[in-house]
């Protein structure tokens, strides 16, 4: 089993205020990887707000093809940030050449783009990057988006911040997602380790997926390119969010009603009945059957939690205006907010979507049972 | 030495028949039920000679010897009445004196069953034993990292659709602008496939009726029934009961009369409308039920003179082509009530399955598609047809629905698999198989047959006279003094039986595999199987 953590706060925080959460639940990982995912950022990127963020590992060569790919494309660099590694990692962290985070700027056709076709092309460069690296072994792209950067890498989570020294103030952000991962089923592969990011969307997951394979049979054949990948099972989590709020214009509200519909009987008690009967029988393939928690983090910096059908998986979400954490143990979150009031801690039950907006004032919780906003 | 009687080339000894009875005569009490119960008269009372020697003690007198004679059972050779090895003779016996024993090689007498030409027609099934499905095995198990679900006390919800479900997309802008949503039915993915009013007996048609409307009101189980093609009684027609009713249409259109007529009266729409273009047990050839069962009722629900044989035939007769039938007949019908009702076709399993499919996935009409594999069995049919012709159903489902998937409609057309389901026994975990593979749901008859009314036939060519109306257990006899022995109510009860342990062996294979909130329709890595070139044709893992 995974462990998650994601805070958002009003004052920017370290990468290592998660990775400190993780190290406390480290009983419930293997140190067998750790991913990052920081949004709404401060220092140098602060005001570099709407310019891309390309993140990924790279090796000599593929930061030359990079750049010639780049160069091509009409990206200019506008901002990077330079990891320098000692050359020896710590055990179980593998040699690399160069953590990349580079902003840049748009190149000049795309001006005038609507938004669409801008995040849409932003996409598909990333994808083209992935499969250039995926030939060549040489890159591993983890997204390339606006106002976000994140980290992957093999190894205890706490050695591997040290060892890309995290604690510097230019990785300084609002939103901080973690999972210290549990490898289990699936070869050692960082496209595998969460967070897993599409279009502005990310989501970790705590859990196996049971129904992993018809489900992503279901977005492979939605005839959308950033549908790919899938080296872990859990990466449906975060397509089936964007397909909801990207292609079916819900709400996060609407999200659990997708995953984990309610039952039948409960539906005919429901104010939208006829609605949501409906929409549980056109998404039927996108019901997820397994023991999960999922953490996300929406476009405009929302952070949430939704639990499986059962709540089969812990999962808490705590902290005070201005800060809010979401954890998989509670010990991760008095790490990270030792002071707040406890007895306000929720711990969101089979029905429930835990959210924090943008200006982290309160958890706002919502039931599968109240009414839904029907999409726009 | 002379036979006795002069052999044609038809004289079978009993040694040459498929059955051949074994009787007591110690433990016989000549009471003569055997021979009653006989429904092909195989047996009759035998009067037997028998010479007694009886030599004397000392050299007085010579020796001597007596004839008498004695009272037994005696098989007929003729191969008009040999025995089908239905075993009744045994289960009417008092003292387990008589029993039908297979031959221990080949028998002769099936070079001789064409008499007057006519081949050997039959009922059943295809009486080959085994089937690939028993094969395959669930290999994705939880285990520690994500434990098994309960099966006993987690919740479950293993449901099905019936109808054509729109992509999510279109289905939003069609709620949002109130536009026209294809009628879809949530019911249990176990359906009891069509066995026409005719190829069953009353009694075993109306226990079937009360099981599932037990199951359905009482259990909140929504099994749904097909009517297979016969019609429907009239008053079921006019009663609340028809929702779970699935009426079959097919090439003979018997009964339809009636139930068009009676639309206007109907308190509830049916459940859905079965277009029968073939049967997976005589693929490419129409419904057949023979004279023998043709009684007054019968014909007064099919519309037909009594007494008369009913072959359906080959094609619907109005139209030269499946797609000419996607098109107006899947309309006409859901034309008839209002585009409120699913309106599918049922097809033999056949190499030809994906060019059905591709049609109607283009026909925003079509409710989905039924496949009946090779293994299906049926009321009445030509041997050759039984033995020889379709398809197995595994790889047919297996590549409808991976078509469905590279068309990005695996969730709009739901695929219903039949034909030897359960054959062997094993209902739910060959059911839980063909749904991994891909199909929506699973329709069954045979299983219902044998587990709900006692069905005497096994894969070994065992009864099989479905046809003839002499079923010895009331199940597809249409004569009161046979279907009378099948009590309605116990047909029910049985019915219930077997939906419920079905229920629970379904969970005892999901629960395992980490599945309760839905059917796992395609969740083909759950499944293994101990032979490469399988597991490459239907995709899944080769395990050994």
């Amino acid at each position: 089993m995974c462990r998650l953590f994601a805070i958002t706060s009003k004052e920017p925080l370290s990468p290592m205020v998660a990775v400190e959460a993780l190290n406390v639940m480290r009983e419930g990982h293997d140190g067998s990887g750790v991913g990052l995912f920081l949004r709404d950022l401060s220092g140098p990127f602060e005001d570099l707000k709407d310019a891309p963020i390309l993140s990924g590992i790279f090796s000599e060569e593929g930061l030359k093809r990079l750049d010639t790919f780049m160069m091509d494309v009409g990206f200019m660099t506008k901002y990077k940030i330079s990891i320098k590694v000692p050359k020896t990692p710590p055990p179980g962290v593998p040699r690399r050449d160069i953590y990349l985070i580079r902003a840049y700027e748009y190149p000049e056709e795309w001006e005038g783009l609507s938004r669409e076709d801008l995040h849409f092309r932003l996409m598909t460069t990333r994808l083209q990057l992935r499969s250039m690296g995926e030939q060549k072994e040489d890159m591993i792209v983890f997204s390339f988006w606006p106002d976000v950067i994140m980290l992957k890498e093999i190894g205890d989570p706490m050695a591997v911040a040290r060892h890309l020294q995290l604690d510097r103030k230019e990785l300084r952000a609002r939103v901080l997602m973690a999972q210290g991962r549990q490898n289990t089923n699936y070869a050692i592969n960082l496209y595998a380790c969460h967070p897993f990011f599409i279009q502005g969307f990310a989501s970790m997951t705590n859990g196996e997926n049971t129904a992993f394979i018809p489900i992503r049979t279901f977005l492979e054949s939605r005839g959308f390119p950033g549908y790919i990948g899938y080296n872990s099972d859990s990466e449906v989590f975060t397509h089936i969010l964007h397909y909801t709020t990207t292609r079916l214009g819900f709400g996060i509200e609407a999200y659990k009603h997708i995953i984990t519909p309610l039952q039948d009987g409960d539906i005919e008690k429901h104010p939208n009945a006829e609605f949501l009967r409906r929409l549980k029988q056109t998404c039927r393939p996108l019901i997820i059957d397994g023991p999960n928690c999922v953490i996300g983090c929406l476009p405009d910096g929302s952070l949430f939690m939704v639990q499986d059908r059962k709540k089969l998986r812990p999962g808490v979400v705590g902290g005070k205006p201005g800060m809010f954490a979401f954890s998989s143990e509670i010990c991760g979150l008095d790490a990270a907010i030792p002071l707040r009031d406890k007895s306000r801690d929720l711990q969101p039950m089979y029905l429930d979507t835990a959210v924090v907006g943008p200006d982290r004032q309160e958890v706002r919780l919502c039931s599968q049972k109240d009414p839904l906003a029907l999409p726009r | 030495m002379q036979p006795e009687r002069p052999i044609s080339p038809s004289s079978l000894s009993v040694k040459d028949l498929r059955w051949q009875i074994l009787w007591d005569k110690e433990t016989c009490t000549l009471c003569g039920k055997c021979t009653a119960v006989c429904p092909v008269n195989a047996i009759e009372l035998g009067v037997f000679r028998k010479r007694l020697i009886e030599p004397p003690v000392g050299f007085l007198e010579p020796p001597g010897n007596i004839t008498k004679s004695y009272y037994g059972v005696r098989q007929k050779t003729d191969p008009a009445y040999a025995c089908v090895g239905c075993a009744m003779c045994n289960m009417v016996c008092p003292n387990n004196a008589i029993a039908p024993m297979r031959a221990d090689e080949v028998d002769k007498l099936r070079f001789h069953l064409d008499r007057g030409g006519q081949p050997r027609r039959r009922g059943g099934r295809r009486n080959v034993p085994g089937v690939l499905l028993d094969r395959l095995k669930f290999i994705r198990i939880s285990m520690l990292t994500d434990p098994a679900l309960d099966a006993g006390r987690h919740e479950f919800e293993l449901r099905t659709l019936l109808g054509r479900v729109l992509p999510p997309e279109e289905n939003l802008q069609h709620i949002r602008e109130h536009g026209w949503i294809p009628p879809v039915r949530e019911i249990y993915p176990l359906v009891i496939g069509g066995m026409s009013f005719g190829a069953l007996s009353p009694n075993m048609w109306e226990g079937l009726q009360m099981g599932v409307a037990y199951l359905n009101e009482e259990l909140g189980m929504p099994v749904r029934m097909s009517t297979g093609e016969g019609g429907c009684p009239p008053r079921l027609l006019r009663s609340r009961f028809l929702k779970y009713v699935i009426l079959q249409i097919a090439s003979g259109y018997f009964g339809w009369d009636e139930i068009l007529h009676a639309i206007p009266e109907m308190k509830e729409d049916p459940c859905a409308i079965e277009i029968k273009y073939g049967q997976g047990a005589k693929p490419g050839d129409g419904g057949l039920l023979m004279w023998y069962k043709v009684n007054r009722l019968i014909a007064a629900i099919r519309g037909v003179p009594a007494g008369v044989s009913l072959p359906s035939p080959p094609t619907h007769q109005t139209q030269y082509s499946i797609e000419e039938s996607v098109a107006k007949m899947i309309q006409s019908m859901s034309m008839a009530w209002g585009f409120r009702v699913p309106v599918y076709p049922k097809i033999s399993g056949t190499s030809t399955a994906l060019a059905v499919l591709n049609n109607l996935t283009r026909n925003p009409y079509a409710a989905g598609l039924a496949i009946d594999g090779e293994d299906g069995g049926t009321g009445a049919a030509y041997n050759v047809s039984m033995n020889h012709m379709g398809h197995p159903i595994a790889s047919n489902i297996r590549d409808a629905y991976l078509t469905l998937v590279k068309l990005g409609m695996q969730n709009q057309l739901p695929l219903f698999a039949g034909g030897g389901v359960g054959k062997t026994g094993n209902l739910a975990a060959n059911a839980a198989a063909l749904i991994m593979l891909g199909a929506s749901g699973i329709q069954t008859g045979k299983y219902i047959m044998q587990a709900a009314a006692g069905c005497l036939g096994s894969e070994s060519d065992r009864c099989n006279i479905c046809n003839i109306g002499l079923c010895p257990k009331g199940i597809t006899a249409q004569d009161p003094r046979l279907y009378r022995r099948l009590n309605v109510d116990d047909v029910a009860q049985r019915v219930v039986d077997v939906f419920l342990s079905f229920d629970t062996e379904l969970k005892k294979i999901v629960a395992p595999l980490g599945r309760s909130t839905s059917l796992p329709i395609g969740m083909s890595d759950a499944l293994g199987v101990d032979d490469y070139r399988t597991a490459e044709r239907l995709s899944i893992k080769y395990v050994v």
